[in-house]
């Protein structure tokens, strides 16, 4: 039946990734955003290694650090669930589990993405 | 037209491992996937923090314990590495670079640059207690 396929509904089928183009685009813009957050983060965390807790909970209250920081726990957990999607899609090759990999990895990082953003406020707002 | 065993890529098993540029790469992999999962402990001490002095005292005991800074020590390379690759990922995907000679200078550049980098921050992070 494939005969009677357009070439682009042919095309669309193919290929083991699906919306590979999406997430490969997607992976290239999140790691360009990235680049100048992790450096910011490792910075920033550096300095407040071992911090005692006030001061520790200033630094992330900042509006600046507060905005920076939920940035990067959205883009960071984004970058990695869409990387460890590729990387399952490369080495699990039975459909199934493949699909259920896939799924846990995203939930998990959205998951631990939202409990990241919820600290943030909470300790913003001094709650 | 599904044959789940034809090959997918990267073929780990068919390259030889002890050339630099096949290592770098799937250090690359190693990195992304591990950071993924270190970025946990960037949520647990935000966690911590905001749970009260008790839980922040506790992270803090861990993360200082020599066990803990031992693998914040990784983290950090990890991180630091996976940011100078992943620059050089986009420059070949500009699709420049691909010269052999290139690809392995920019390789010793990455490895250069990523200890550089962890050397710099945890300098950064002790220099703060004394
Ligand atoms: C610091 C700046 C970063 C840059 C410049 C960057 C760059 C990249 C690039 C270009 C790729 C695609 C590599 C390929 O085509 O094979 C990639 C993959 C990946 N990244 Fe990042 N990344 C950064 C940070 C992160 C962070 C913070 C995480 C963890 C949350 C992460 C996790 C991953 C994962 C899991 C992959 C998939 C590995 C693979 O497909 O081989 N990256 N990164």
């Amino acid at each position: 039946m494939r005969a009677f396929e357009t070439p682009l509904s042919r095309a669309k089928g193919l290929g083991s990734a699906k919306n590979g183009f999406h997430h490969w685009w997607q992976q290239r813009i999140t790691a360009v955003v990235l680049v100048p957050l992790m450096l910011w983060l490792g910075f920033g965390i550096a300095l407040q290694a071992g911090a005692d807790l006030e001061s520790a909970r200033a630094w992330v209250a900042h509006p600046v650090n507060a905005t920076l920081l939920v940035t990067s726990i959205i883009i960071l957990f984004y970058h990695g669930a869409i990387g460890v999607q590729v990387v399952i899609e490369d080495y699990v090759h039975t459909e199934g589990l493949k699909a259920a990999g896939i799924l846990l990895v995203h939930f998990a990082c959205f998951l631990v993405a939202v409990a990241g953003i919820l600290a943030v406020i909470r300790i913003a707002l001094g709650s | 037209m599904r044959n789940p065993n034809r090959p997918l890529s990267p073929h780990l098993t068919v390259y030889r491992m002890h050339q630099l540029t096949s290592l770098l790469s799937v250090v690359h992999r190693g990195t992304g996937v591990f950071i993924t999962i270190a970025a946990l402990l960037l949520v647990g001490w935000l966690m911590a923090m905001a749970a009260g002095a008790e839980a922040y005292a506790t992270f803090n005991a861990i993360a200082g314990h020599w066990f803990g800074q031992l693998v914040l020590l990784g983290v950090t390379f990890s991180v630091a590495y996976h940011l100078c690759n992943g620059i050089r990922h986009l420059v070949w995907d500009t699709g420049r670079g691909f010269e052999l000679s290139a690809v392995y200078r920019g390789g010793y550049i990455v490895v250069a640059v990523s200890i550089l980098l962890t050397i710099l921050v945890w300098v950064v992070a002790y220099a703060g207690r004394f």
